[in-house]
């Protein structure tokens, strides 16, 4: 049934981190990877060579400029896929219980077999995580790789999402945000994690890390073309000494 | 959001006949024999035209059952059931009328709320969407019953009560629209609460996740021209209820409407009902476009 859990016994989910996030788009390209030959239907493409390219992902990475009150503006490269919800509306509102959240981990999943391509979970999703697949007809999600994560044929440190597996710049976390005390919740703890549109009382399981604020120079340095100009100053090893050596010559 | 033409002709064949039915269930005319059959017949037709429309929105229509199945949680489903529920309800009311001169009052009064409860179970599906700041209000149940009441009242061409209801569809369609246009603006939600980048500073939109379209920017950040939307809502809005409710109230009391008049008032109406609709979903903005720097 549709019918979300009173409570799930682990919250599995991402912590992905606005600070660290370089917007390399390595966790879409993971992502798209797995799932397409994994668990579920491919995630198409059309037109893929044409001129009108176009495709069904479940991660998508956006770029934006933030412009504090004073000081310079900021770039946040923002992945975005299904944040997991505690109170998932795109659970509810499927006709037929295709779509359902697991009481075991809280993964919100969707069985293909069941699913009449009606659109209306992606409808009831603020954040635009589901995805109509073109070829399939069938909606497409982040299933936080259930595929992986369980999977004993992976060696143990693959056994993670395929987004964080994969990410060069250790943006993203994974792991249970219903342990107070699990690596994740420390970092949602120590760094202020916020939720994204808190106000559609959807409780996403997902958390975001805030950027760091920007340090900036109070007085500029006292000889900036010193700091500019190349320099064999306190140069070591080999290059060291051959410079020192060819300047005696 | 896409105003797709299978939800907007379900909705509007859909909600005439489930209202010409539920007319015709709670007894506001009394046809029996071939008159009978003609009407039940129109109602019948009109509904199931309109699931069949709403059937070819779905991209697996083979796996349609299994929609009857959610009524806890989905309005969806709760629609799925309602309409199968008032079309076999109505069934021995017809029959009765038809083969026997014999209405069933009673069945056709059940049946006839189960018809007024699947128009507002349609009304709850877009009513209930939060991220639709424009339909998560009252004013779209009261505006979709309103609609069906006005269309059926106009279908068996009742002078006294349609018009009063074309009054109503009126008001509601301009509330709808008036308190719409807040909605959004109204709910909170910016930039800066979906990206939660708002403590930081002003959000603004630098690169799109990709260079293309996609089915969440086609199907809900579709953007009306909007130099359009006044004079459609003015011609939804005489064409739906102020002309038709003219051309009955013109007819002399006493008198029935003659068929020229209904037909055309009819006509007119099902054109303004169809115009509406194509306003409600191509104005209505999702809350997801703010991360495409829309809505």
């Amino acid at each position: 049934m549709t019918d979300l859990p009173a409570k799930t016994d682990r919250k599995l989910g991402l912590v992905i981190d606005l600070d660290t996030c370089v917007g390399c788009h390595a966790c879409v390209v993971a992502c798209k990877g797995w799932n397409t030959e994994n668990y579920g239907t491919a995630l198409s493409d059309t037109d893929a060579y044409g001129a009108a390219p176009e495709g069904t992902f479940l991660n998508r990475v956006h770029t934006y400029e933030v412009t504090p009150p004073q000081g310079a503006p900021v770039v946040v490269h923002f992945p975005k896929s299904c944040l997991h919800c505690e109170d998932a509306p795109c659970v509810t509102v499927c006709p037929t219980g295709a779509s359902y959240k697991r009481a075991e981990d809280g993964i919100v999943l969707v069985n293909e077999e069941d699913c009449i391509g009606c659109g209306l979970c992606a409808w009831a999703c603020p954040y635009g995580a589901r995805e109509m697949d073109a070829v399939a007809g069938v909606m497409k999600k982040c299933t936080l790789c259930v595929d992986r994560i369980y999977n004993e044929n992976l060696a143990p440190e693959d056994r993670e999402p395929a987004c964080v597996r994969t990410c060069p710049a250790g943006a993203r976390h994974f792991g249970d945000l219903g342990d107070p005390d699990s690596a994740v919740s420390r970092l949602v703890a120590d760094r202020g994690g916020i939720d994204l549109m808190p106000e559609q009382g959807t409780k996403p399981v997902n958390k975001y890390l805030p950027p760091r604020r920007r340090d900036h120079l109070t007085a500029p340095p006292e000889n900036l073309a010193a700091l500019c100009e190349p320099s064999t100053q306190g140069l070591g090893g080999f290059l060291g000494w051959l410079d020192r050596t060819l300047e005696k010559l | 959001m896409h105003p797709a033409p299978s939800l907007i002709a379900f909705s509007v064949l859909s909600g005439l006949g489930l209202g010409l039915l539920a007319m015709l269930g709670l007894g506001l005319i009394v046809p029996t024999g071939w008159a009978a059959f003609l009407w039940f017949g129109l109602g019948y037709a009109l509904t199931l035209c309109g699931l069949g429309a709403s059937a070819l929105h779905l991209r697996h229509p083979e796996r349609a059952l299994k929609a009857f199945t959610q009524w806890r949680t989905s309005w969806l489903s709760r629609e799925a059931v309602l309409a199968l529920a008032a079309l076999l309800l109505i069934a021995p009311h017809a029959a009765g009328s038809v083969f026997l001169a014999r209405p069933m009052p009673a069945l056709g009064l059940v049946a006839a709320l189960m018809a007024l409860l699947t128009v507002l179970a349609t009304a709850m599906i877009y009513a209930q969407l939060r991220t639709v700041p424009r339909w998560h209000h009252w004013s779209v149940p009261v505006l979709f019953l309103l609609a069906a009441f006005a269309g059926g009242l106009l279908l068996i061409g009742s002078t006294t009560l349609a018009p009063l209801a074309l009054a109503l569809l009126a008001v509601a369609l301009l509330a709808h629209w008036m308190i719409g246009d807040q909605r959004f603006a109204g709910a909170g939600h910016t930039g800066e609460t979906a990206t939660g980048l708002g403590p930081l500073g002003q959000v603004r939109q630098l690169e799109p996740p990709h260079t293309g379209t996609n089915y969440l920017l086609r199907e809900m950040a579709h953007v009306v021209a909007r130099r359009h939307a006044i004079k459609l809502r003015v011609l939804a809005l005489v064409c739906a209820a102020v002309l038709p409710m003219l051309l009955l109230v013109l007819t002399p009391v006493g008198q029935p409407v003659s068929p020229p008049v209904w037909a055309l008032a009819v006509a007119l109406h099902v054109l303004g009902m169809l115009a509406a609709r194509w306003l409600f979903f191509a104005e209505a903005e999702h809350v997801m476009g703010l991360y495409y720097g829309r809505h």
